[in-house]
């Protein structure tokens, strides 16, 4: 639901077309602003993650009005005053948001640059720009700042003056430090949990114990709590203690949750972890043929071979370091919300929607958080805060999620079943492949449906009813099919979605969507059909793919790692991995070296990347190589835990992630390096999980179908 | 329940006395008493490293802490290791290794590794894997942050 998912779905803008989010957004003004004397004040709608956006976006605007990187100040979204951008989500904020600051601020300059001639009674290529300064080589001068005022910046991009060219960048495609960083190295207020309204209460919230009890009483909690230490607040199941402390809080929460009645309704169990793949197989869902290539073969005219196998993972956690956390203010109608929200504008439609209030009498404005890698508790902490602000007017109201509540409930990852089938020649080459993904939706984000997304709104006494996952239409980067797309030339492919109806665990977005689950599972399938054919998996690839760019990282980062590896000891092995990111994004190619011990351990992942023109070439190689990481914890670690009411894994004993201990080492090389800017932050998940498994089965000769690859799955297969 | 008094300890070398409930945890002394907001919460139950601070040079969670169990001892959070004004070699070293990408888990790796630095000036890269064991990073800057402290100690040892 970021800018390509709201054009996917939406009417189209009057007016002429114009670049990124310029479309939506169309004037010049809502983007930069010179208000002192030294800043262009910049307002993006994109959100800071820890992904580093508003350093890259700072380098764009610095790049294109020729400042220098600390004369631009970037500012927090907020409904008041950023442009809408919908979400940041998709890898797709350097696209959306990227181009709309590029072009408006060469417009911008370019506006300048004519009022700077007029004022100084030349012609605007006898100025020079530089750290803002219009300089005349007779030693006059004007500045975005002295012409600010002739200048109005309240008036629609022409969309006719192109940003500079690539090869005149000096800001650009270089490293740049974080603008964030020293504040959080130094330990000065940075996150939305550092945030103080004066007076301000502080809330717990006290959740059900499986997500299907409902509350009968809370009258023995309620009665055992002093009115001036804590109140208990409810509507229906939604239940909270607030307190003038986070201690009292804690303390009054501690106090009151044993003393709850809740009832439960047995319709909802939830089903065997143990056997997700088969309960996933039995699900009513909805089957749409995704896309297909070519005329499926005559079942008269068999193939050489035909192959067929299942892959699965389990549902995951977001796991934030941070526990969720969100501050509100409702005073006599207005509604102000302080968030983490990915979405500030689809967080504030769907208050709206909550609290049947109208959208311009909520304010939600974007604080930062933790490292946020999609749709996790930020929203409905958001309505949580909300609900107290608005049962106490006037009153400030700070709610902190447990570090329970959020790894059992904020949304998940959905689990997933990918079935692949091919059909080959006689030398092994793929003739047909069928792909077919089996899950729940990624998408539950607020904003889209017409009642609200957020957990607290669907527990009071006059709920609103949960919302089924969706997946986002293909043009808009897809869910649950998200790179089932083959990556190779095939002859005839064949793509399947099999969306669940039923939803027992709520599911949403997890960074990468569907291309985890859909390039482990390819990616594996190449290795097994390689294997079969008696072929290198790196020569496999390579007699399947045309496109030089994949071909490229592909030879990269297998040259850098030394494949094949058979300079490794016993019980270790390498192996690839491959995805161009939705098929339309970066290109990324991973080779993992593992060794087999009790565990598996992955010693090193050589990693070459596509992403087209780099904005920040570190920040590059932190997104990739953070994405490797997350995606070898996922690959090795993590599967959230339940039983048959509720989830188990509310710790992080219970849902372990890696371990400084058992981090590769990574290389990062970036190659390419033309064409349009595309994003970094999910394109490596799904080569780096293939990779490790990959690896496993060359080291050990046992292929592991099912994630977590763990040593219990491995034990069993060996048997 | 109520055990209200004054516990007596150091924060950042300055004494301070601290009007609380002796079960107040030390986390919510540093952030919401003395306004110390560097020190991050985590998880509340000592298992990801957030909110580290040094207590008499060793790395304890201060969100397990109660304040009774400080009373005398010296504490040090991330703002008494250095300032922008006058870094802390590891806070310089993480500037220059741009190690973290969201810096929520960073203080309690300053922590941890200022701990480490402290007993072991020279540490090999194993041993500063092995002291960030309890650290928990969900971004991935675990290696960027290994280099950082790996760089601080070869600078701090040159001098």
């Amino acid at each position: 639901m970021n800018m390509a998912y709201v054009a996917a779905t939406g009417a189209a803008h009057p007016g002429p077309a114009l670049p990124g989010s310029l479309q939506r957004n169309r004037k010049l003004g809502q983007w930069l602003r010179f208000a002192d004397h030294e800043h262009v004040d910049v307002f993006s709608g994109k959100v800071e993650l820890g992904q580093g956006i508003l350093t890259a976006l700072a380098q764009i605007v610095a790049e294109e009005l020729d400042l220098r990187i600390d004369q631009v100040r970037m500012h927090a979204a907020g409904t008041d005053t950023s442009p809408d951008e919908a979400v940041t989500s998709g890898s797709l904020s350097v696209q959306e948001s990227g181009t709309a600051l590029r072009w408006a601020a060469a417009e911008t300059r370019h506006l300048f640059l004519q009022a700077a001639a007029a004022a100084l009674h030349c012609a605007p290529a006898a100025l020079r720009v530089e750290a803002g300064e219009f300089l005349h080589a007779d030693g006059r001068s004007a500045s975005y700042w002295t012409l600010a005022a002739q200048v109005p910046l309240d008036r629609e991009a022409s969309g006719a003056i192109a940003p500079r060219d690539s090869s005149d960048y000096r800001i650009v495609g270089q490293p740049a430090a974080r603008l964030d960083l020293p504040s959080k190295v130094f330990g000065l207020p940075s996150f939305i949990h550092d945030m103080v309204l004066p007076g301000m209460l502080h809330a717990r919230m006290l959740r059900p114990p499986a997500p299907a009890a409902r509350l009968v009483s809370a009258d023995a909690a309620a009665a055992g709590l002093a009115p001036d230490q804590a109140r208990l607040v409810r509507d229906g199941s939604l239940l909270a203690v607030v307190a003038a402390s986070q201690f009292l809080a804690s303390r009054a929460a501690a106090f009151a949750a044993p003393r709850l009645v809740w009832g439960s309704s047995p319709a909802t169990l939830l089903p065997d972890e143990q056997a997700l793949p088969e309960w996933i197989r039995r699900q009513p869902a909805v089957a749409t043929l995704v896309a297909a290539s070519g005329e499926w073969p005559d079942a008269a005219a068999p193939p050489a071979r035909v192959f067929s196998a299942s892959y699965s993972r389990p549902y995951l956690a977001h796991a934030s370091i941070a526990p969720s956390c969100a501050l509100a203010r409702f005073d006599g109608g207005r509604l102000n919300v302080w968030t983490h929200s990915q979405g500030i504008y689809n967080q504030r439609s769907d208050l709206a929607l909550a609290f049947g209030m109208a959208q311009e009498d909520i304010t939600v404005r974007h604080v930062e958080s933790a490292g946020c890698y999609g749709h996790n508790g930020a929203d409905d902490a958001a309505y949580d805060a909300a609900w107290l602000a608005r049962a106490m007017p006037g009153q400030p109201v700070r709610v902190q999620w447990s570090r329970a509540d959020e790894l059992a409930w904020a949304p998940f990852g959905p689990a997933a079943l990918v079935e692949l089938q091919a059909q080959v020649d006689s030398s092994g080459n793929v003739q047909a492949w069928r792909h077919s993904v089996r899950g729940n939706g990624h998408s539950n984000r607020p904003g889209r449906a017409a009642t609200p997304a957020l957990l607290g709104s669907w527990h009071t006494a006059d709920p609103f009813p949960p919302l089924l996952a969706l997946n986002a239409p293909l043009a808009a980067g897809g869910g649950a099919e998200r790179n089932a797309l083959p990556c190779y030339d095939f002859p005839v492919w064949q793509v399947h979605s099999h969306r669940l109806l039923s939803m027992p665990l709520r599911t949403s977005a997890l960074r990468a969507l569907g291309a985890h689950a859909n390039v482990f599972a390819a990616e594996s399938f190449m290795d097994e059909l390689a294997e079969a054919a008696g072929r290198d998996p790196l020569e496999y690839r390579l007699a399947h793919c045309s496109d030089p760019r994949a071909r490229a990282v592909l030879n990269d980062a297998a040259g850098r790692a030394g494949w094949p590896g058979s300079h490794l000891a016993e019980g270790c092995g390498m192996g690839i991995g491959f995805a161009r990111y939705k098929n339309t994004g970066a290109w990324c190619a991973v080779v993992a070296e593992i060794e087999a011990g009790v565990d598996v351990v992955v010693r090193r992942l050589t990693i070459a990347v596509d992403v087209g023109t780099v904005i920040n070439p570190d920040g590059v190689r932190n997104q990739i190589e953070g994405g490797a990481i997350q995606a070898c914890s996922w690959t090795l670690k993590e599967a959230v835990r339940f039983d048959s009411e509720r989830v188990t894994s509310d710790s992080w004993d219970s849902y372990p992630v890696l371990r400084f201990s058992e981090v590769p080492a990574v290389d990062v090389g970036i190659v390419g390096g033309a064409g349009p800017a595309l994003g970094a932050g999910e394109a490596s998940l799904g080569p780096t999980a293939a990779a490790i498994g990959n690896a496993v089965a060359r080291a050990l000769g046992v292929r592991v179908r099912a994630l977590p690859i763990t040593s219990e799955r491995i034990r069993q297969l060996l048997a | 329940m109520n055990s209200g008094g004054t516990v007596a300890l150091q924060v950042n070398q300055a004494p301070r006395r601290i009007e609380a409930d002796a079960d107040l945890p030390l986390i919510d002394a540093l952030r919401d008493l003395l306004d110390l907001k560097g020190t991050r919460f985590g998880c509340g139950a000592g298992q990801c490293g957030a909110c580290f601070v040094l207590v008499g040079g060793h790395a304890m969670a201060s969100c397990e802490t109660p304040l009774w169990a400080v009373a005398g001892k010296s504490i040090t959070t991330v703002e008494g290791l250095g300032s922008p004004g006058a870094p802390h070699p590891l806070q310089q070293a993480f500037i220059d290794e741009q190690a973290a990408q969201c810096g929520y888990c960073t203080s309690g790796m300053l922590i941890s590794a200022a701990a480490l630095l402290r007993r072991n000036p020279c540490p090999d890269e194993a041993e500063v894997r092995a002291a960030l064991e309890r650290n928990l990073c969900r971004c991935g800057s675990h290696n960027r942050i290994v280099r950082a402290v790996l760089r601080a100690a070869a600078g701090s040892h040159s001098r």
